[in-house]
This record gives structure tokens, C-alpha cells and sequence, in this order.
């Protein structure tokens, strides 16, 4: 299939969903795996995270797109660098603005956002070959991917390790929190759960696919 | 012996607050590199290098911000501090011991992304170290690292030997349970020091 280099490829519904579901960073890539482990100790955490992640990936993405034909190409990734650790100080005081109570809990975890391979891997790998407008929906999708990983982890967290949602108690009070979920094992436990059930998903569904093959052959023959 | 005193601040980083396994820093290169103890070695030493010298580094610029009021600049000086400091590292010891330089050829500039670097610099000044204070809390958190890379390692070499089904074994479900059931076991560290 002949692609005319020429005109650029229209946004498609792919750009942005590819993100969320096909290349997922949480589940699908393990990018950016210490915050998603270490803030999502509850669901206001995780929430808060995913947002700051999602603001400076998004304006990272659009601020690299933009310069991509004046930064010269040896020191690209050395202007990223800076590029997304001036977003990060921004959302950083922005928090610290908004609420101190969040601030603390989430500590260093908001200033270590630059280092976070996804942001990096999406400038490199994305917002430095395409336009503008693909770039901010494609790191749209990319930032709600992984703000969906973040809560998947931190629902469940705290669902199970305070028996409580958003704050709000859940179970009743006779309910006896597993305090293990809170504490850093927890986190460990169940990212691996969630692989788990997503990889047998996949087995499932390869070895259903499979069956279908084979009966179809079956009547093929008969 | 209070909480900052020099031997307690080794063994807090070290592991009562264990950079990877207790503060989730550089989860990467834990779940990346730690398939054999020989690699996991190497890697620990390599990182455990390039924190101290990026904390000296991290140090004396914190030092030269706060003179000139310009703390909101301290993120990307780090960072550039950091990326530097490996690079040195690099050039250095492919000059002086380029056996050292194969060795660790691959993992120095993996280094530059890893967050317990960063997170290490960072929290030496959120905890006001002095500089003999913070030069004893990245060796701790250095020995820490490795110590938990070391240690995934094992447990890995021994694994490939057993029989687990395949939908366990397949990407990072293992090595994610490996990690929570270690995690879990410095927990019982906890009573030795103080909370980060």
C-alpha cells in the first residue's frame, strides 16, 4: 500500500484510543511504574497524579511539537528534559497552591514526574515527528491511559486496605481493613493481580480463537 | 543514637526505608535487570557510584540556589546535574578501567532515567542533610538498591526452574509478586528506624 508522504495522515479515532487500550503505558508497556506504584495508595492520590502526569505530558507534547524543526538534533533529549522539567515545577507549585494537605501526600513523587519514562518516550517517539493537533490528541490518550491505570490500582487499594472510596466508608464499620494493601507490598500485589487477569484474558481468548480455527477446518474437511 | 546520626541514616536508606522496595524508586531497572545476579551485581554497583557522586553534586548546587534564592530552578539543575554526572562517570572509567566499562557498558546511561537517582537528591534536601550526612545516605541507599537487586536476582535464577503456568510466568506478574512478597519481609525493618 503506497503512502504519499506528502500529505499528512488524518487523525484517526486510533490516535487517541491507542493510548488507552492497544499500547496502554500502565498495563501494556510498564512505563512509568514508581509513581503508579508508590502515590496509588489511595484514589485521590492516584487521581491527582494522573492529572498532574496528564498536564505535563500534554503540554510537553504540544511545546515539543511546535519546536520540532528548530531544536537541532544532537541535544533533542537534553531539551525535552528541560522542556518537561519546566512543566513539572509549574504543576508543582500549582499543587502545593491548590492544596497542601495533597502536596504532602504526594511528596516527592510530583518533582520525580520528569523522569518519568512516558512523558520522555512520548516527546522522542511522538510530538517530535507530527503535527501539533496529533500530538495533543495522541498524548491525550497516552495521559487518560495511564490516569485509568492509576486509579485501577488505587480503587482497589483503597477499597481494600481502608474499606473506604474517595474517603467515604464502603463496607460499614464492621468491616476490617488489609492494611497490607496501603503499605508498599500492597501496591506490588495488586499491579501483579492485574496483569494476571488481563494475561488470562488473552489466553483466553487465544486459545478460544484457536478452537474456532479448528472446528472450522473440521468442517472444512468433513 | 538519634535518627541522624551517621550510622542510622546508612541503615534508614539502606533498608528500613529501602529506595526500591519500600519508596518504589527505580522500579525499572528492578524489574528490568535483575534475570541473573551477575548483571544485578553490576547494575547496583554502577547506580550506587553515579548517587554519590550526583549527591556531592546535588549538594554544593542546592547550596550555590539557596545563596541566590533561585530554589525554583532546583528540579532542572538536578536533572542536568545528574545527566553530566553520568556522562563523567562514563568517560572516566571507559579512561581508567575499560574492563569496569564493559561491564557496565549498557546500564550508565540507563542510569541517567532512573528515579532513585533523582529521588535521592531530592530527598537529602527535603531532610536538610549536611554534606557528610548526605554522602552517608546515598551509600544507603546505593547498598540498598543493590542489595534488593541482588536478592530479586536470586529468586529469579532459582524460578526458571520451576514449574509455574504459563499465564504467571509471561511478562511482569512473577516478578511483580516476587517484589510484594520481598517488600512485605523489609517491612519487618520497620521497628529499626524512622518513618521517611
Amino acid at each position: 500500500m503506497a503512502v504519499d508522504v506528502n500529505k499528512p495522515k488524518p487523525i484517526t479515532l486510533d490516535t487517541f484510543t491507542r493510548g488507552i487500550w492497544k499500547e496502554n503505558p500502565v498495563f501494556v508497556m510498564l512505563l512509568g511504574m514508581c509513581p503508579v506504584l508508590a502515590v496509588t495508595n489511595s484514589t485521590m492520590n492516584a487521581l491527582a497524579m494522573g492529572l498532574a502526569t496528564m498536564f505535563v505530558l500534554v503540554c510537553s507534547s504540544t511545546l515539543v511539537s511546535l519546536m520540532r524543526h528548530l531544536i537541532p538534533k544532537q541535544v533533542r533529549i537534553a531539551t525535552y528534559i528541560v522542556i518537561i522539567a519546566t512543566f513539572v515545577t509549574i504543576v508543582d507549585y500549582l499543587i502545593q497552591a491548590i492544596s497542601l494537605e495533597l502536596y504532602k501526600a504526594l511528596g516527592a513523587f510530583i518533582q520525580l514526574i520528569v523522569v518519568n519514562c512516558i512523558i520522555l518516550g512520548r516527546a522522542e517517539a511522538y510530538a517530535s515527528k507530527h503535527r501539533v493537533t496529533k500530538a495533543v490528541v495522541n498524548a491525550v490518550g497516552m495521559g487518560v491511559g495511564f490516569a485509568i491505570g492509576l486509579l485501577a490500582l488505587g480503587t482497589v487499594r483503597e477499597l481494600l486496605g481502608s474499606g473506604t472510596l474517595l474517603g467515604f466508608s464502603v463496607f460499614g464499620s464492621s468491616f476490617q481493613p488489609w492494611a497490607i494493601m496501603v503499605l508498599p507490598p500492597g501496591g506490588f500485589f495488586v499491579l501483579g493481580s492485574w496483569l494476571l487477569l488481563f494475561s488470562w484474558l488473552e489466553e483466553r481468548k487465544t486459545r478460544k480463537s484457536e478452537e474456532a480455527e479448528i472446528e472450522g477446518e473440521v468442517a472444512h474437511g468433513a | 543514637m538519634g535518627h541522624d546520626s551517621l550510622p542510622m541514616i546508612f541503615l534508614n536508606a539502606a533498608v528500613v526505608n529501602n529506595f526500591v522496595l519500600a519508596l518504589f524508586l527505580g522500579i525499572c531497572p528492578f524489574l528490568g535487570v535483575s534475570a541473573k545476579i551477575n548483571t544485578a551485581w553490576n547494575m547496583g554497583l554502577a547506580t550506587m557510584f553515579v548517587m554519590l557522586v550526583s549527591s556531592i553534586c546535588a549538594y554544593f548546587i542546592n547550596e550555590l540556589l539557596v545563596q541566590f534564592g533561585l530554589e525554583f530552578l532546583r528540579l532542572i539543575c538536578y536533572i542536568a546535574i545528574i545527566a553530566s554526572a553520568v556522562q563523567l562517570v562514563e568517560m572516566i572509567v571507559k579512561k581508567f578501567s575499560p574492563t569496569l566499562f564493559r561491564a557496565l557498558g549498557i546500564f550508565l546511561p540507563l542510569i541517567t532515567t532512573n528515579c532513585a537517582i533523582l529521588g535521592l537528591a531530592l530527598f537529602q534536601t527535603f531532610k536538610e542533610y549536611n554534606f557528610i550526612q548526605s554522602i552517608a545516605y546515598s551509600l544507603g541507599a546505593g547498598a540498598g538498591f543493590t542489595l534488593a537487586l541482588i536478592l530479586m536476582a536470586g529468586l529469579r535464577e532459582q524460578l526458571q526452574l520451576a514449574d509455574v503456568p504459563n499465564i504467571v510466568s509471561k511478562g511482569a506478574v512473577l516478578s511483580l509478586m516476587l517484589a510484594g512478597i520481598l517488600s512485605l519481609v523489609f517491612m519487618g525493618f520497620a521497628g529499626l528506624g524512622s518513618a521517611a
